[in-house]
């Protein structure tokens, strides 16, 4: 594969492979500084030179940084406003933490050469894991053993207990998974697409004279418009969903 | 940046700041209130919630036969049971009674005002 991935027909998958960059072991672990763990420290060090120079004058007339950086405040914040109310204000740096994350990840991972970390399923739900362990230890702890109390809706009869109780159970274990699968599957589906794609160019160039390479291009084109689009609203669906779960785990009915 | 307008006094902020916050109450309530980014973002949000109930459910149901050496009787009984499971969580974001697990629908008045 690592071969393949210089050569010129590539597999569309080649660009999801983890290379390590600084190899570094400890016992039988792997712990090796990746391409994608770059990525990731990219994406800290932008989101945070991002906020930090919106933020270092806070003048009251914002400039282009400081609007910014004000409208990704006032859009999380507003998100946790309208889900979780006014409960939810504490949690809005993990929230916006997240979302900054997730965002620029994606859109990491539209730029050329990069590596998209959040087209593994394994970062996704880690983030995922975090987010549903989080809720439930907030549910737990507010709301104590009564949080329990969400297997079994009111209003329905108790003999059928035994069928919702477990389809309860295995709704709410759910959740990290289509939160983790949702990010995953969008970002691959939408990366490997864009480089089938692109693998079409060139072919259908040479054997329709030019013109035929122009068909794959334009959608290429159209693709990572569509594509942009994807990581912005993944990147906010992941965050509203936390926003939703959060929203349960304080607000138990 | 208007010249028109004298700078507005307390009271009339008051006002305004009241009619805005009445506004935004209003438009939560109201079904029909979701942008076009929250509208697609929502479609998008429930083609995973099938396939993840369904791969939850049989991920357990494995689990649990490897665990009790039970053949293969949890996969299957979970495997619905997870389907199932998928349905609902579709189902509730769909008909926006509330993403809850476990949503009791006669508390919808006290909480009208946290959910979406």
């Amino acid at each position: 594969m690592a071969v393949e991935s210089e050569g010129a027909g590539h597999s569309p998958l080649a660009q999801f492979e983890i290379k390590p960059l600084i190899p570094f072991r400890v016992g039988e672990f792997d712990l090796s500084f990746t391409n994608s763990a770059l990525f990731m420290v990219i994406a800290v060090v932008l989101a945070t030179g991002f906020l930090m120079l919106g933020t270092r004058r806070g003048a009251l007339v914002p400039g282009r940084w400081q609007s910014v950086a004000e409208l990704s405040y006032e859009f999380i914040a507003n998100m946790i406003r309208d889900n979780v109310g006014q409960e939810g204000r504490k949690y809005f740096p993990f929230i916006f933490t997240l979302f900054m994350f997730v965002f620029f990840g994606n859109m990491l991972g539209m730029m050329p050469y990069s590596f998209t970390y959040t087209s593994h399923i394994i970062v996704t739900f880690g983030m995922a894991a975090a987010v549903f362990v989080g809720v439930t230890v907030i549910g737990f702890m507010k709301h104590g053993i009564r949080f329990l109390g969400f297997l079994l809706p009111s209003g329905i009869p108790i003999y059928m207990a035994p069928l919702i109780i477990p389809i309860e159970i295995l709704s709410y274990f759910t959740r990290p998974v289509s939160l983790a699968l949702r990010l995953f599957a969008n970002m691959t589906a939408g990366h490997t697409m864009l480089k089938v794609f692109a693998s079409f160019v060139l072919p259908m160039g040479s054997a329709f004279f030019i013109v035929g390479g122009v068909i794959p291009f334009a959608l290429i084109a159209a693709l990572t418009g569509l594509e942009l689009i994807i990581a912005f609203l993944q990147a906010y669906v992941f965050t509203i969903l936390t926003c939703v779960y959060l929203n349960d785990a304080l607000h138990m009915h | 940046m208007n010249e028109k307008s004298p700078p507005p006094s307390p009271d009339d902020l008051d006002t305004r700041l009241r009619t805005a916050q009445a506004k935004q109450s209003e438009l939560k309530d109201g079904t029909g209130r979701v942008s076009r980014t929250s509208g697609l973002g929502f479609a998008l949000r429930i083609g995973t919630e099938l396939v993840a109930g369904v791969a939850v459910g049989t991920g357990i149901g494995l689990l649990l036969d490897s665990w009790l050496d039970t053949g293969p009787l949890f996969m299957i009984l979970l495997f619905f049971l997870g389907a199932g499971a998928g349905m609902l969580n579709v189902y509730r974001t769909v008909s926006r009674i509330g993403h809850a697990v476990g949503y009791e629908k006669k508390n919808e008045d006290e909480t009208s005002d946290t959910e979406r």
